[in-house]
């Protein structure tokens, strides 16, 4: 769910391919979640701000229920990573769509790697100046 | 005193044409889309997110492109919408510590555990024009490292607090559900969650002020940056039909440590002392005033004098919403008729009364000169 999260919409439609039939438990709904921080980062609770989140809950034909909650407003996202989850609970591990989901992850973590990698090139080699020497 | 008035319908409906036509500007210069807000207006959208309290890019864009970039404007829109929409619950409290850094430096040590990383910033900017943005089709090819920089690194003030130097930051007994200003009112004396809840929503000008105010002597606390961090972290949520916790996605957040000089009491030998900033998007300048002003407040706590504005909560937690500020300022431009009517009688009855007094006292001087 982590990576479905994070993953575009259209990402997911590439991988679900066409959307099963399924029935809709819980229509696609935007709604907030508040962040809550910790004081000093590991201190008191406290309410940081509300983020926009969009959820859904799907039920495939054979009864597989399928989850998604992920940040954002969009619906139609919503709707076919929850699909997607239904589909991944019932293929085995290995399957092509659990390689898919493993792809987008390993794309997520290479993006992640740049950004870490374009910040690490700007770290600060200290040099102390000796006066007078 | 505003009395409703009616009448004017139609002036209104002009007026929303017309500041349509002003916010899109000369037609022969192509609109802004959202999307070109959201990627390269970043740091105004972060202003909005926080000031709008509410984390969301796309919307944060389209109020700015909605307001004409009236930052105060967009964070309105944000609030109004927000208040729209359901809440699901609340977040797990997010884990700063296991931040994806893009920044992080500390004015306290310069050999730290995961290094000093500038990231993009504009701090070693010469502030002068790049006239080369006026033309488009620049592109930045920015260096990369070899290798990414380490997965965790510790937050500064934790490295002085294994040695006992540094003001602990432990969760209350129990560790309690923070309270809500957007669901309860406030109270004062104010506990330090609503005071962070209350900083993080304000307004970075008016924090940045009083921030300011403190360094200058307004209430003194001897600041050092302990650490500015900027980057990714991940928020997660427990659904109550899942039972477990999910990755929603990354937010982007600055967090500001700032250390300030020594308290102790008759049972703790003298530590250095925190203050806090956590915000919205990349925003160091509203995260460090807020952790100096997080500080100041907590003067009474340390038993310190509140001479000043930064160390009052009830100050600062009043003044500091620049919606509610905007409102009730720009609410005097609405028609105050039958208000101002009143003063106008009032003022005419005063000058007429004064006028017959001095009429009177001008017939009696006379008689006692004589």
């Amino acid at each position: 769910m982590a990576t479905l999260a994070r993953a575009s919409r259209s990402e997911i439609e590439t991988l679900l391919g066409d959307p099963p039939d399924h029935d809709l438990l819980k229509a696609p709904e935007t709604g907030t979640v508040m962040v809550e921080g910790r004081a000093g980062g590991a201190g008191r609770r406290f309410n940081l701000g509300e983020a926009t989140v969009t959820r859904c809950v799907v039920r495939l034909s054979n009864g597989r229920m399928g989850f998604s909650y992920a940040l954002g407003r969009d619906g139609r996202k919503a709707r076919l990573a929850a699909l997607l989850d239904a589909r991944l609970q019932d293929e085995a591990e290995g399957s092509g769509l659990h390689q898919g989901v493993a792809a987008l992850a390993a794309q997520q973590a290479a993006a992640r790697d740049l950004a870490s990698r374009k910040a690490a090139a700007t770290k600060v080699d200290f040099f102390t100046l000796v006066r007078g020497a | 005193m505003y009395v409703a008035v009616k009448g004017g319908e139609a002036a209104i409906l002009a007026t929303h044409d017309l500041v349509a036509e002003a916010r899109r500007g000369n037609p022969a210069v192509p609109e802004i889309s959202v999307a070109q807000i959201r990627e390269q207006q970043a740091l105004a959208c972060a202003r909005v997110m926080n000031e709008g309290s509410l984390y969301d890019q796309d919307l944060a864009a389209l109020a700015l492109k909605q307001a004409q970039g009236d930052v105060i404007e967009a964070a309105f829109l944000m609030r109004a919408y927000r208040t729209t929409l359901p809440r699901f619950g609340s977040s797990e409290p997010l884990d700063t510590a296991a931040m994806a850094i893009r920044r992080r430096v500390s004015a306290t040590y310069k050999d730290l555990p995961g290094g000093q990383v500038l990231g993009p910033t504009y701090d070693y900017t010469h502030r002068l024009f790049d006239f080369a943005l006026m033309d488009e089709g620049g592109e930045a090819a920015p260096r990369k490292a070899a290798a990414p920089l380490d997965a965790t690194m510790p937050r500064v003030p934790d490295i002085l607090g294994a040695e006992g130097l540094m003001e602990a930051e432990e969760p209350p007994e129990g560790d309690p559900r923070p309270f809500d200003l957007t669901r309860d009112p406030v109270s004062f004396p104010a506990d330090r969650d609503v005071r962070l809840q209350s900083m993080a929503r304000g307004d970075e000008g008016f924090l940045l002020g009083l921030g300011y105010s403190v360094q200058r002597g307004f209430g003194g606390t001897h600041p050092f940056v302990g650490e500015v961090r900027v980057g990714e972290v991940a928020v997660e949520f427990v659904p109550e039909e899942l039972g477990f916790a999910i990755d929603l996605g990354d937010i982007t957040l600055t967090e500001c440590q700032m250390v300030n000089q020594f308290q102790g009491s008759k049972d703790v030998p003298p530590q250095f002392t925190r203050g806090y900033g956590l915000v919205f998007g990349h925003s160091e300048r509203k995260a460090m005033s807020m952790s100096l002003v997080d500080r100041a407040l907590k003067a009474r706590d340390f038993g310190e004098a509140t001479n000043y504005p930064a160390q009052q909560d009830e100050f600062v937690l009043y003044h500091a919403d620049n919606v509610e500020a905007a409102g009730f300022v720009e609410h005097l431009k609405l028609p105050h008729y039958v208000d101002f009517q009143g003063e106008l009688e009032l003022i005419r009855r005063i000058r007429r009364e004064r006028e017959e007094r001095l009429a009177q006292e001008q017939e009696a001087m006379p008689e006692a000169a004589e």
